[in-house]
């Protein structure tokens, strides 16, 4: 993700210059002459948009004078395989012109910049991040896609000779598998296995945050009661704003909804002050990204089976936080999964924003007061300016169901049940 | 003490509109009138003096009846005041065809709003009146209701004609069979997590002024204490105020044409020519059978708020549990979407179990757990069919010249219409990925028109006990939307509100 301030002189060519990548509001050219970014096969999804966040006096409930000041920002979020610096690269050679004439538009930004090491300085650390299915590639997602396509016109075509034992039916859809592949008519590659490096770099991920806080146990028993009681007397006393949003913002969001299965979201707020609020959100965060990166099963973020990508990103100084997510169905559905399957993680993450329905220890109630809750994140909720989605019309949950009917032909010891399980998903 | 909370509590059903408690089945005549303002004072002299129904059970029942609902529009025209109006739900105000909300519904290619016969731009009724009547009773009912200030009140928009097909919707199916049962005695219990399917529902999820199924009170208009609003009750939730919403609800209206001979020839082709396979393929649309009988057997144990009326056991005594497969009924049919029939945890796990489900390791079956709980999602059917019946086996044959149109009037109340009628609308019936499905929406109320990155969604998968899915290719669009529109059913001491004689 890259952050940079926006040039206050600037903005309005910057909003058009990011109006021109799209076909019409909520619907990219994927072609676009700025950014074209059917051109990059490893970008899963990517988003250009302004971080306006209309609810800084929020902040004011807590006393003090005039509500903070910051930076308007521009954000470049993009989930992407493999690395970096490779995407980087590949970004300046398709797109160079393109982006320095976004990036003109931010401050410290001059035609002699260098674009890659503007980029390297202006990205900005994920807190968290969660992937619905780690090392799961675009061209993997494409040629599943294929795959299941190829099976289901092959089983219309063929759906009197396909009555038969489901073994029958399995080796006959391999046989025409390996024919369509042999044929080039149907690629499946097997993924290179992850580099040595990063292996071992998450391996010592894994290992190296439970030493740290057993080395830090003994501070943080201590201190853990303090937090704790502090926590709790401010859950009590932390006022609420969860008014309804005005209807012109709320609609506004909506133009740019429903226009693919998938939808994006951006949510942003103010972090409550104090140093125990900060601490405790970093915490928790810190615990969502290790349990997301070591333990969650893969396609599921708790129970919830809809999102592709989430990231959360701390700005100015852990004054304020962003989460970006991609999911699919329609925002209503998405609050409504939330609060009824993760209610406790989405408690304590959110809990901590200046204006979130009061909680009960932490990860009871708060989003339970299911219009509060609605109304804060609707609130919250940040138009995006442009949105790309690499597979179109897919599903979170469709990507699952392609790579299990790949993962069925491609394996020759399944028991009934398995192959019974396979079947199904056809 | 226990008593006096008790009447605190109870519903007084003499300010609840009678539609809310009764579908007035008996009274087999309804016709609906949209109507616009023309004279405000007037208007509200008509519905000041109008003997609207309420729910009170009375012996010998009623042999007709009047409803009365308003559109934000007919609220605006009424002289409401825009701080009141305000706090009405966001749907309710800006209405069923705003443009974003018609793309979620799926109200686009020719369901458009724009086609509409009413409910679009001009064609936006301000009050709707419904007038129910005994057979032969309605001609009558509908004249000495309409009085004498009718006339200069309103004007007549259009009317909404039903007709009486005895139960059957026009495809020739039981229809309104399975309805949640309100829990009127405010008895239910919403605290914990639900963990097995029931039938009840709280009464807030259908009325204004009560907690719903989070135990929570619906936004709605609570106004000041004065000499206008000393009628109204005092909101629970919020003592000073005077709650305008209570005892009221939201009512959802849609004409939806039925074209019962594509529907038939199309089953009919699908089955070579066979009728009684036909039949068998249209009952896999459905998830019932023609009879109402349901395509999963019954269970033993009861559910909530089923029978013990035996019919009514035979018929929705039962959940898709055990329906893994598919096999028995198709996940696409249009019961499983309409009332998928779960409960707020897969497995009905307990203690530890439940810990684990909560974080991700429940079970992992590609279909687990991919539905919300629908106890947030249900919806109560008041609606009525229009046209004339088309047996089957005649619906086959090629239409006459200039037939008459025939559909359903579909009505529904809910107290919060994103979160009930919007989500089942959206999320179940029209969503091309209900249930791990993809390429196919409702196969009655689909509108077949592509998506982004998906150009078909006209398909129908019929999953059998061996071999693969049948898949069904190139379902027409049988059911056409022709008109629509959010309205208030408000409760009687409101509509007095209302309708009082001082200007707003």
């Amino acid at each position: 993700m890259i952050l940079a301030a926006i040039d206050p002189a600037r903005e309005a060519e910057l909003r058009q210059l990011l109006d021109s990548m799209n076909a019409a509001p909520g619907r990219v050219n994927a072609n676009n002459t700025l950014i074209p970014f059917a051109q990059f096969d490893t970008l899963h999804f990517a988003r250009l948009l302004i971080l306006d966040d209309k609810t800084l006096e929020d902040a004011r409930v807590y006393g003090g004078g005039p509500a903070p000041s910051y930076p308007l920002y521009l954000a470049f979020v993009g989930d992407i395989d493999g690395n970096v610096d490779t995407f980087f690269k590949k970004l300046v050679n398709v797109a160079g012109a393109g982006l320095r004439a976004i990036f003109s538009c931010c401050e410290g930004f001059t035609t002699n910049t260098d674009l890659v090491r503007w980029m390297e300085k202006h990205s900005a650390p994920t807190i968290a991040a969660y992937v619905n299915c780690r090392g799961r590639t675009v061209r993997q997602v494409r040629e599943e896609a294929a795959l299941k396509e190829a099976i289901e016109n092959y089983i219309k075509n063929n759906a009197t000779e396909l009555n038969g034992p489901l073994r029958e039916i399995h080796t006959r859809l391999q046989q025409f598998v390996n024919a369509e592949k042999s044929s080039g008519r149907l690629v499946l590659s097997h993924e290179d296995r992850a580099s040595v490096i990063w292996r071992i770099k998450n391996l010592l991920h894994l290992v190296g945050m439970p030493l740290l806080i057993l080395l830090a146990l003994p501070l943080l028993l201590v201190i853990a009661p303090i937090i704790l009681i502090r926590l709790r007397h401010l859950e009590k006393t932390d006022p609420e704003l969860c008014w309804r949003c005005d209807q012109a913002h709320s609609d506004k969001l909506s133009r740019s909804e429903d226009h693919d299965v998938t939808n994006q979201f951006t949510a942003m707020g103010s972090v409550k002050p104090g140093l125990v609020r900060r601490w405790t959100l970093s915490g928790i965060l810190t615990t969502v990204d290790y349990a997301a990166r070591h333990f969650v099963r893969r396609g599921r973020l708790g129970r919830i089976r809809t999102i592709h990508f989430a990231r959360w990103v701390f700005l100015d100084r852990k004054k304020r936080m962003v989460f970006f997510s991609n999911y699919d169905g329609t925002v209503e559905s998405y609050m409504d999964d939330f609060i009824n399957k993760t209610g406790f993680g989405l408690n304590a993450v959110f809990g901590n924003g200046i204006g979130y329905p009061r909680t009960n220890w932490l990860v009871l109630d708060g989003c339970q007061h299911e219009q509060n809750y609605k109304n804060f994140l609707r609130r919250h909720t940040l138009p995006t300016q442009v949105w790309y989605k690499a597979y179109p019309g897919l599903t979170a949950v469709d990507l699952e169901r392609n790579t299990r009917i790949r993962q069925g032909l491609e394996s020759s010891s399944m028991s009934e049940e398995e192959i019974r399980e396979w079947a199904a998903l056809l | 003490m226990g008593r006096t909370v008790m009447n605190e509590r109870a519903v007084d059903y003499g300010d609840v509109q009678g539609l809310v408690r009764f579908g007035y089945g008996k009274m087999k005549e309804a016709s609906y009138a949209l109507l616009r303002i023309k004279n405000v004072a007037a208007a509200r002299s008509w519905l000041r003096s109008a003997a609207i129904t309420s729910a009170v059970a009375i012996k010998p029942p009623p042999t007709t009846a009047t409803q009365v609902a308003f559109t934000a529009a007919g609220f605006k025209a009424l002289g409401v005041s825009a701080s009141v109006l305000a706090n009405f739900s966001p749907e309710f105000l800006t209405g069923m065809t705003e443009e974003s909300r018609a793309r979620r519904l799926g109200d686009v290619g020719s369901n458009a709003p724009q086609q509409w016969s009413w409910g679009y731009a001009t064609r936006m009724p301000h009050v709707l009146v419904m007038f129910f009547a005994e057979p032969g009773q309605l001609q009558t009912h509908v004249k000495s209701a309409k009085g004498n200030v009718w006339n200069d009140a309103f004007e007549e928009m259009q009317w909404l004609e039903t007709a009486d097909l005895d139960g059957v919707e026009p495809f020739g199916f039981a229809d309104g069979i399975s309805q949640p049962q309100i829990d009127w005695e405010r008895q239910r219990d919403v605290t914990s997590p639900q963990l097995d399917y029931t039938n009840v529902v709280a009464l807030g999820e259908f009325l204004l002024g009560y907690p719903n199924e989070y135990n929570k009170y619906t936004e709605r208009p609570l106004i000041d204490a004065d000499s206008a609003s000393a009628d109204l009750f005092a909101a629970e939730d919020v003592s000073e105020k005077k709650d305008l919403g209570r005892n009221g609800t939201y009512l959802v209206v849609r004409t939806l044409e039925q074209d019962v001979r594509s529907f038939w020839q199309f089953v009919y082709k699908q089955s070579q020519g066979n009728l009684s396979e036909a039949d068998n393929l249209a009952a896999a649309f459905v998830g019932r059978t023609r009879a109402g009988d349901p395509l999963v057997p019954i269970q033993n144990q009861t559910i909530p708020g089923i029978g013990p009326d035996p019919e009514q056991v035979r018929q929705n005594q039962f959940t898709f549990d055990e329906n893994l497969s598919g096999s028995r009924c198709p996940f696409g049919a249009h019961v499983h979407r309409a009332n998928p029939r779960n409960s707020d945890y897969p497995g009905r796990p307990t203690g530890l179990a439940k810990l684990v489900t909560m974080l991700g390791f429940g079970p992992k079956g590609f279909r687990d757990d991919l539905m919300s709980s629908v106890r947030f999602h249900r919806i109560l059917r008041r609606g009525r069919e229009f046209g004339t019946e088309l047996k089957p086996e005649e619906a086959i044959n090629s239409a006459p010249p200039n037939e008459s149109k025939r559909g359903l009037h579909f009505i529904c109340l809910n107290a919060n219409i994103a979160r009930q009628f919007e989500f089942l609308q959206n999320a179940w019936m029209m969503n091309t990925k209900f249930s791990g499905l993809t390429g196919e929406s409702d196969p009655l109320l689909g509108n077949r028109e592509p998506i982004q990155g998906c150009p078909i969604t006209a398909d129908f998968t019929k999953p059998r006990e061996k071999g693969v899915a049948r898949r069904i290719s190139g379902l027409p669009q049988f059911v056409t939307v022709r008109g629509g529109a959010y309205f208030f059913l408000p409760g009687l001491r409101a509509l007095r509100y209302f309708a009082r004689e001082s200007s707003a």
